[in-house]
């Protein structure tokens, strides 16, 4: 048996803790055979400097309750807000960090950081924005590759650049769309190294969809499973109570580790 | 040294010469040999095969014409009208010489005299302009208009004019087509509202254009007496050639990267910084796809329109020299078209080259 203190289900927080609210989020996409119901009923609760992780099977909905989020995709019915307050449509509040590294191809690691910078601090001087970008990239590990154009750099090296944009507008909520699913295992594993390196500094309020268990857990404070659609909805919340700073080897080495692994196992093959 | 060399003649599409380049460094003389065969040796051969194809060709025609005069001779006016004309033709006299496809050598030979010909003229040129200097001022200084050399124009004369003019219609066809094709690139209701128009006007002759610039530019230029030639010419190759482009535009415009559009909004750009930082620089290959295919276009439909507008250029000299008749006047329009050829392939080459250049992803380009 499971001892149960581990396992928490949804619970209310209390107003001032939350960050992200979704409530009786519904997404449904008109079909020529009638409406196809992708969401319902959907409530989800993230507090302040949390990090989620999302999982479910593939075309459960979790890319378009993300996008939902991210105001790329609108809401059918329900709603979202951030610290209280619905949201319209995308803005810089919400960084995204999509699952390609979706950089300009013809711009520099650094111009295309600053794409961004440039809108979200208007009145900083150019000085001050460049440093922005370089700080940024410099914690992603790129502090060599400021002017190298986004299409010479490695997939790997892309989506770097792709974190340091998301970081750099210093958004209140940071959404990743399965950031990690096109690398290889190797690449994979350092960019979380790099994700949750620079997340420990910044405490951004992080959701993210992975199709990874172990990623999921070794990220997480809290793993939220989703149940298959349509009409899908939040099955079960794991809460995984690692200390952080976390490392690898003490997450992999911890007495929780395969329970925490197995019980995820267990919902996803079930 | 030799990689940046061999860089430089790759990206002016010299790519062929690389070979050499590395045999004469010695570098893996197996499968640079084997290569220089391929792409040097090979097409070199192909080259020669056509002119013995043309030799053949022309030699058969060449007899088929001097049978049916000997023949005609001996069937109008007997026996000894035909051994004439017999000895006429074999002796090489330019009076009887059969009219028809003229052979390799024919046309070399009028290569050269067309240069000898521009040769003379320019120095014809240079000495009108010392005689009429003095003159050129003195009138100046009245308020008069120069005398200006109207001779006949060379050959190299007649190139110029036509680069000049294509260049003149292609920079229209880009002010017209690019703007409105991004205009309509970015509304899906003005792409559609416009597409009867495109659809409709793109596949119009280059001679319809022609006459419908004449109707207009001749009524706007009712009043001054300047040659109204070039400005039609011109304006009708913009006309006839822009579509490749507008067509482009508005594709590239509208099928950028569905990623790149989400980026930008989610960074919420303003729609100028979206439409100079994201939308224009994605959609540049397919524009410069459209330009080259606009320039190629441009190229070819100028010939035609300066043959029936008679605004000088090469269209007109070949016009003329058909019209002219004259011995040689067969061999020089087969000059013509060559020279006509090997243009368009340098200006495709020039385009190719900046499409290269432009193109973010740099394995692109045909």
């Amino acid at each position: 048996m499971m001892p149960t203190k581990i396992f928490k289900k949804q619970e209310k927080f209390a107003p001032a803790e939350v960050m992200l609210d979704l409530h009786d989020l519904k997404k449904v996409y008109p079909t020529p055979k009638g409406d196809y119901v992708v969401l319902e009923h959907l409530d989800l609760q993230v507090k302040k400097e949390e990090f989620v992780t999302i999982i479910g099977h593939s075309g459960c909905g979790k890319t378009t309750m993300l996008s939902m989020i991210a105001g790329l995709n609108p809401i059918s019915d329900g709603g979202i807000s951030v610290l209280g307050t619905s949201i319209k449509g995308p803005g810089p509040d919400r960084g995204v960090i999509f699952q390609s590294p979706s950089l300009m191809p013809w711009m520099t690691a650094l111009e295309n950081v600053k794409l961004g910078v440039r809108k979200v601090f208007p009145h900083a001087t150019k000085k001050q924005k460049e440093d922005i970008c370089k700080y940024y990239l410099n914690k992603v590990g790129l502090d060599g590759s400021f002017n190298k154009k986004a299409s010479e750099l490695s997939q790997g090296m892309q989506q770097r650049v792709g974190i340091a944009r998301a970081f750099a507008i210093k958004p209140k909520v940071l959404l990743l769309d399965e950031p990690f699913g096109m690398l290889d295992s190797l690449t994979r594993g350092e960019l979380q190294d790099v994700l949750i390196e620079i997340w420990n500094k910044e405490k951004i309020t992080a959701v993210m969809i992975t199709h990874d268990v172990d990623e999921a857990i070794f990220l997480a404070d809290r793993v939220i499973m989703m149940t298959s659609g349509p009409s899908a909805k939040i099955g079960d919340i794991l809460s995984i109570d690692f200390e952080r700073p976390r490392t690898r080897k003490a997450v992999i080495g911890h007495d929780d580790y395969y329970k925490y692994r197995k019980y995820l196992i267990d919902f996803l093959e079930h | 040294m030799s990689d940046k060399l061999i860089k430089i003649i790759r990206f002016i599409g010299l790519g062929f010469l690389e070979p050499i380049i590395r045999l004469s460094r010695g570098e893996e003389p197996r499968k640079n040999g084997i290569l220089i065969l391929k792409i040097i040796i090979a097409p070199l051969a192909s080259v020669l095969l056509f002119i013995g194809v043309w030799q053949t060709g022309s030699t058969a025609l060449f007899n088929k014409e001097a049978n049916y005069r000997i023949e005609k001779a001996l069937k109008d006016q007997g026996q000894k009208a035909a051994d004439e004309m017999k000895l006429c033709i074999d002796s090489g006299d330019i009076s009887c010489q059969p009219n028809t496809l003229p052979s390799p050598s024919q046309v070399n030979a009028s290569f050269k005299t067309l240069l000898k010909d521009h040769k003379a003229i320019s120095i014809d040129k240079k000495n009108f302009k010392e005689k009429t200097a003095a003159l050129n001022k003195q009138r100046n200084a009245e308020g008069k208009d120069p005398i200006v050399y109207t001779g006949r124009p060379s050959f190299v004369d007649q190139i110029k004019t036509s680069i000049k003019t294509v260049f003149a219609g292609f920079l229209l066809a880009i002010l017209i087509a690019v703007p409105i094709g991004v205009i309509i690139g970015l509304s899906d209701t003005l792409r559609s509202s416009f597409n009867w128009l495109i659809q409709i006007f793109k596949p119009v002759s280059p001679v319809v254009w022609l006459l419908l610039v004449f109707m207009i530019v001749k009524t706007l230029t009712k009043d001054s007496d300047t040659d109204s030639s070039f400005i039609i010419s011109f304006i009708s190759v913009g006309l006839c050639s822009m579509w490749a482009t507008l067509v482009n535009t508005a594709m590239g415009v509208s099928t950028v990267d569905k990623d790149f559009i989400n980026v930008a909004k989610v960074l919420k750009l303003g729609p100028l910084q979206k439409v100079f930082k994201v939308i224009l620089p994605s959609s540049l290959p397919l524009i410069f796809t459209g330009l080259r295919i606009t320039l190629s276009v441009a190229w070819m439909v100028l010939i035609a329109i300066e043959l029936l507008a008679q605004s000088p250029g090469l269209g007109s000299f070949v016009w003329e020299e058909f019209q002219n008749g004259a011995n040689d006047s067969n061999s020089k329009i087969i000059v013509a078209m060559f020279v006509i050829g090997i243009i368009g392939f340098l200006l495709d080459r020039l385009m190719l080259a900046i499409q290269k250049f432009v193109s973010f992803n740099k394995n692109e380009g045909i």
